[in-house]
């Protein structure tokens, strides 16, 4: 019995430290992001690669779950004779919700990984010790472009998931079902919001996009400099990415949306 | 005499609780090449990284240019590595750019040079190595030992004050090998810098070298000149010399008892 409280225990020390460190990278990041932006070819190079060469995966996931969403939307919506608000609600639970949680999802599991083996590598064969020896940061040169590309191309996105989204529940409610077409985008148009709604789900998407991209570098800047150990942190990247985009979509939700 | 660049003075060092260097002192003269040999694992990476700024001593001192090096702040520092080139024992070359980038990376990084002419001094580094017509190739398509030479022309693409060489010889087939080290002690005195060596490879260094330290388990336990050293009755540099499996040296690392650990199973 003491032992698990002792565990439990020591399990929340790391917890903190951990926090600790990541706080202290990311102050780090910030501190030395001039280049990534004074360079811009850098951090560009980075949001060709977690942005652009995500497209593909989050338009086509965006179709899917805004195909799904017409159907589910339209079987409940019928019941109550109020299948012309399918629009409304497509568009709702993809802006508010869907947009940027599903999009945070793949982006961390997409790009999130990819950063993460990316410098994890460049640590095991002593790339970064290299370039720290030529006078050069690796947390400027090799770090902060990769995050702001994932901080940047995660809001961007997040957008195209949504609009994919809502494209798929027309596709199936207007042009399948048989929905009025009128009725789906005026419904919509009357029911979403600009600030409540909209910049909303862009500041949640945003900040997914920051909580993804520190993790994904730290964990690769911190990993164990072994095949093992990058493999461990690419685990890392996807899970707690994954944990932290659902624990602050929870946080962000409470206060942005009580009705 | 001046002062020499790079002085360690009773310098220690441990990662964690195991000893690495206990008491080190040795320094490079000015314009001169030393060598530093010692068995695998003794702590030859360690001191270079030390010089380099990037572990610090648990004891001791280390100075480079007068100026001692684990006091040094952030800024300070890299000005200090500005001035120094190191060879990795492994190349530690960037894997996502060519081999052209590669080289340029501290000249791009350091001065404004106009592009022609940071083209011209890559290819005279690449050039120098003997590997001009492989710039364009990544350093997933080199070979061992031609990455080591790319990685040399990137340690000397600045012109530095002080060359550190981990290993620059293993994986070199026989010509490479004699082009190189004649290369690190022209690129020396044409440069008026000072280098140190890290390396096994005792007939090549005695032929190249200025001076000698042999390390063992963590103290320095013989020096000389290569004429000294040729010549020397020392158990632990005839070891070396010869290359000879029992001497002073240990081959083994630490361990238990060989005949319990076959019988007992763990060590
Ligand atoms: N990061 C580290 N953490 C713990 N121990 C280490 C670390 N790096 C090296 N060591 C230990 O320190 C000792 C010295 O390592 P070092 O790399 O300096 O040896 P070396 O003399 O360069 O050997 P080699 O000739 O094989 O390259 C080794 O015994 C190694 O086990
Ligand atoms: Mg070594």
């Amino acid at each position: 019995m003491a032992d698990v409280f002792r565990k439990m225990g020591s399990m929340a020390i790391n917890g903190i430290w951990q926090l600790g460190f990541i706080a202290r990278f990311f102050w780090l990041i910030l501190v030395y992001s001039g280049q990534s932006f004074t360079r811009i070819h850098l951090t560009l190079r980075e949001l060709y690669f977690s942005g652009v060469m995500s497209l593909l995966i989050i338009l086509v996931s965006g179709l899917f779950v805004g195909l799904v969403l017409g159907l589910q939307g339209y079987e409940t919506l019928q019941r109550y004779g109020a299948s012309d608000s399918l629009g409304t609600l497509v568009a709702l639970s993809l802006v508010r919700e869907l947009g940027p949680v599903v999009a945070g999802l793949l982006f961390a599991s997409r790009a999130g990984s990819a950063v993460t083996a990316e410098i994890g590598l460049m640590k095991v064969t002593e790339q970064l010790k290299a370039m720290d020896m030529m006078a050069v940061s690796p947390i400027a040169r090799v770090v902060a472009p990769r995050f702001w590309g994932g901080v940047i191309s995660m809001p961007l996105l997040a957008a195209l998931f949504s609009a994919m989204g809502v494209f798929g529940g027309w596709l199936i409610g207007v042009v399948v079902i048989g929905v009025d077409d009128g009725a789906f985008w005026a419904q919509m148009q009357d029911a979403v919001d600009f600030r409540y709604d909209v910049l909303n789900g862009v500041i949640k998407s945003g900040v997914f996009g920051v909580a993804v991209a520190l993790i994904a570098v730290f964990e690769g800047y911190d990993c164990v400099p072994t095949a093992e150990g990058v493999s461990r942190a690419i685990t890392r990247t996807v899970v707690s990415s994954a944990l932290a985009i659902l624990a602050l979509d929870f946080v962000m939700t409470s206060f942005m949306f009580r009705g | 005499m001046s002062e020499p660049l790079v002085r360690l003075e009773n310098v220690r060092f441990a990662y964690g609780e195991r000893a690495i260097l206990r008491g080190i002192s040795l320094s490079i003269p000015r314009g001169k090449v030393v060598a530093i040999m010692g068995g695998s694992g003794c702590g030859k990476t360690t001191l270079l990284r030390l010089i380099g700024g990037q572990e610090r001593a648990v004891g001791g001192r280390v100075t480079v240019d007068g100026q001692d090096v684990a006091g040094l702040g952030r800024d300070a520092l890299y000005a200090l590595r500005r001035r120094m080139g190191m060879l990795f024992q492994f190349g530690a070359l960037f894997t996502d750019m060519s081999v052209f980038d590669n080289v340029a990376f501290p000249l791009r990084e350091h001065t404004d040079l106009p592009a022609e002419l940071i083209n011209d001094l890559v290819m005279m580094k690449l050039h120098a190595v003997g590997l001009r017509g492989a710039a364009k190739l990544m350093p997933g398509e080199l070979s061992g030992g031609m990455a080591r030479r790319v990685a040399l022309a990137r340690t000397i693409a600045l012109d530095p004050m002080l060359l550190m060489y981990d290993e620059p010889f293993t994986g070199l087939d026989p010509i490479s090998l004699g082009v190189i080290g004649q290369l690190i002690r022209r690129l020396n005195d044409a440069l008026g810098a000072s280098s140190v060596i890290v390396t096994h490879d005792i007939q090549e260094s005695l032929q190249i070298v200025d001076y000698i330290y042999f390390i063992s388990e963590g103290r320095v336990v013989a020096e000389g000149t290569p004429d000294e050293i040729r010549n020397s009755a020392d158990p632990f540099v005839s070891q070396f010399v010869h290359a000879q499996a029992d001497g002073p040296v240990p081959f083994h690392y630490p361990a238990g008892d060989y005949a319990t650990a076959l019988v007992g199973g763990a060590g």
